[in-house]
């Protein structure tokens, strides 16, 4: 047991190291273009994202990702099977991206494309939930 | 729903996604994990959907009316069928996330260049990349193990492979790029398209060069790119809730993919990347010695004489759907007083966990469910080793013969009991297409026959002795 909690470090950080310094450079090309658009007048950002705070959401990705690396070291070995559709279920969060491209008044091409994203994500929450229920029942201790 | 109810509510949902994974750690408290786990997601679902510009509403009852239409027969599928339920899974998740990044470029560009800002277009072309992927990906994956036809089930390989896959993804990221530079251009739809269809080709070339043996890792993979592709939604439209969860996701499947890579001794990047490395050409079968076959009658008599019994169950008998009789082959050995065990390895099966589902689901208590570690200790000291359905993992091999492409995997000593008996169903060598040294061992007899088959009539000769 001891053994297999040993292998965290290196890939992992490696890992998430990656993603976070892909973030960074995003956000400082970002800076830079943003820059670019309030140094020219003759645009004006009425969609523009105003004061959205991206290394806040940066913050939140880089500690959530550690949560879930401590959180998910401890499941059972038993349970991979279902935690793995435990998950798959939690990933359909990508429900609230889908209601609120469906959702808004957009035109209907665009509407449509969020309802099949809903209609498959709603099937990954029912299905997903219940099979991992269905799983667990069975789980008996003797 | 005011901006700031609907933070509160999200933050609600992170906290009890958390929990819900926490409580995963034991399977005593495991099913209220599944409760905290679907009370968030109705929480973070109501709370975006309550908002005042969330309109069309009778649309979006339809559309979750059809997911729930399609979901609840999903989750009565039968456990064997439990790793293609969750590849398709990961496609409809995969196909969400791609779809709703398509859906917003397009009503950004509407919007004009300035909605369309560097940050955001990279997050898009992150999660169309990422979301694409794993939709193709996880679908062939689900049809190899379905074992459709139109699905080659052999590994797929030819020349340049990795070069090739290399060049198209080079290829798509070169065309976000020029989306990130100049997201109005008139190309950009044109280009915007190029990358979906790439990132859906490329799914397909990912998955098909893998064999079976490899699925456990590849799924897990899947899983971590659909929660990544959570997150890059999350950038995209800037909540916070779709970040959380996603990375819980990601993290969830990135642990799992190292645990498999761990199992199989292969490296972790060499999988990231999707070289996964070929299978080894079948050797020459022959050369090893011959199986001595051994009937049930003498079979069952060497397992009632001993004291310490351990199954090892591996993918053949969730094929023959023979968990039902292991059990009551376990209940006939328990009740003449023989200590049974299971041993697990971690790659067992096609996905990870697979094994341990099974049997829990033909009433074998977990206490009886042993890792690969907790048992090795004990294997000399054990008087029969019966091996059901697996191969590669029971392969001395991987201990031995350093020429071998499993040299260096971990394995269950199954060649270390005393007597050992292997059920197989054709004297074929395993998926991987190795020879495995086990039965050709002068301590081991082969039982060949389906799983279910053989363990039933085992069963039945220890029935018959007991003169019940």
């Amino acid at each position: 047991m001891k053994e297999s909690r040993r292998y965290l470090p290196r890939s992992v950080i490696v890992v998430i190291s990656t993603v976070v310094a892909i973030i960074g450079v995003a956000l400082a090309a970002h800076s830079m273009t943003t820059e670019t658009l309030v140094a020219s007048p003759a645009v004006v950002p009425s969609h523009a994202p105003g004061d959205v705070d991206y290394w806040g959401m940066v913050f939140v990705f880089l500690l959530s990702a550690f949560v879930g690396l401590g959180v998910i070291r401890r499941v059972s070995r038993l349970l991979y099977t279902p935690l793995m559709s435990l998950t798959n279920a939690i990933s359909a969060i990508a429900v609230v991206g889908a209601i609120l491209v469906a959702g808004p008044d957009y035109p209907i091409e665009i509407r449509v494309l969020g309802l099949i994203a809903l209609f498959a994500s709603v099937t990954n929450i029912v299905s997903g939930f219940l099979i991992t229920d269905r799983m667990l029942k069975m789980f008996k201790k003797d | 729903m005011s901006p700031s109810f609907v933070e509160f509510f999200y933050l609600v949902a992170t906290a009890l996604f958390i929990f819900s994974l926490h409580w995963m750690n034991d399977p005593k408290t495991a099913r209220r994990g599944v409760m905290a786990g679907a009370s968030a997601m109705a929480i973070g679902m109501a709370a975006t959907w309550f908002q005042p510009f969330v309109q069309n509403h009778g649309w979006m009852v339809l559309a979750v009316l059809a997911g729930i239409a399609v979901g609840w027969p999903l989750s009565r599928v039968s456990l064997t069928a439990a790793p293609q339920r969750t590849a398709l899974s990961h496609a409809f998740g995969g196909l969400a996330a791609g779809l709703v990044g398509t859906a917003k470029y397009f009503a950004w560009l509407g919007d004009g260049p300035e909605a369309l800002t560097t940050f955001r277009m990279i997050a898009i072309i992150a999660e169309v990349i990422l979301g694409f992927i794993t939709f193709t990906g996880s679908l062939f994956a689900a049809g190899k193990l379905q074992e459709l036809n139109w699905v080659p089930q052999r590994p797929v390989t030819y020349f340049g492979q990795n070069i090739f896959n290399g060049l198209l993804l080079f290829a798509a990221i070169g065309m976000g790029a020029m989306l990130v530079n100049d997201p109005t251009s008139e190309i950009a739809p044109l280009l915007f398209g190029g990358v979906v269809v790439i990132a859906l080709l490329f799914g397909i070339l990912l998955i098909i060069p893998i064999g079976g043996a490899d699925m456990p890792t590849v799924i897990a993979i899947l899983n971590s790119y659909a929660g990544l592709a959570a997150v890059a939604m999350g950038f995209v439209l800037e909540n916070k809730l779709l970040i959380t969860a996603g990375a819980l996701d990601g993290a969830s499947g990135l642990i799992l993919s190292i645990i498999m890579c761990r199992a199989m001794n292969r490296s972790y990047m060499n999988v990231l990347f999707g070289a996964f490395g070929s299978v080894a050409p079948p050797q020459e079968g022959g050369e090893q010695g011959e199986y001595r076959a051994d009937t049930i009658e003498s079979a069952s008599q060497i397992m009632e004489q001993a004291n310490q019994v351990v199954i090892i169950p591996g993918y053949g008998m969730a094929v023959a759907q023979a968990q039902h009789k292991v059990r009551e082959l376990y209940d006939q050995l328990m009740k003449r007083g023989i200590d049974v065990k299971f041993a697990i390895h971690p790659v067992a099966g096609r996905m990870p966990g697979h094994m341990n589902v099974l049997l829990a689901e033909a009433d074998i208590p977990y206490t009886s469910l042993l890792e690969m570690d907790e048992i090795n200790g004990e294997m000399p000291q054990c008087d029969v080793a019966l091996v059901v359905g697996a191969n590669d993992v029971v392969n001395p091999a991987a201990r031995s013969d350093e020429s071998s492409p499993i040299y260096g995997m971990p394995i269950i000593d199954a060649d270390k009991a005393r007597t050992i008996f292997a059920i197989k169903r054709s004297k074929n060598p395993g998926f991987a297409g190795i020879d495995n040294g086990l039965y050709f061992d002068e301590k081991t007899w082969m039982l060949f026959g389906d799983a279910k088959v053989v363990i039933g009539n085992l069963v039945k000769e220890l029935t018959g002795e007991s003169g019940l």
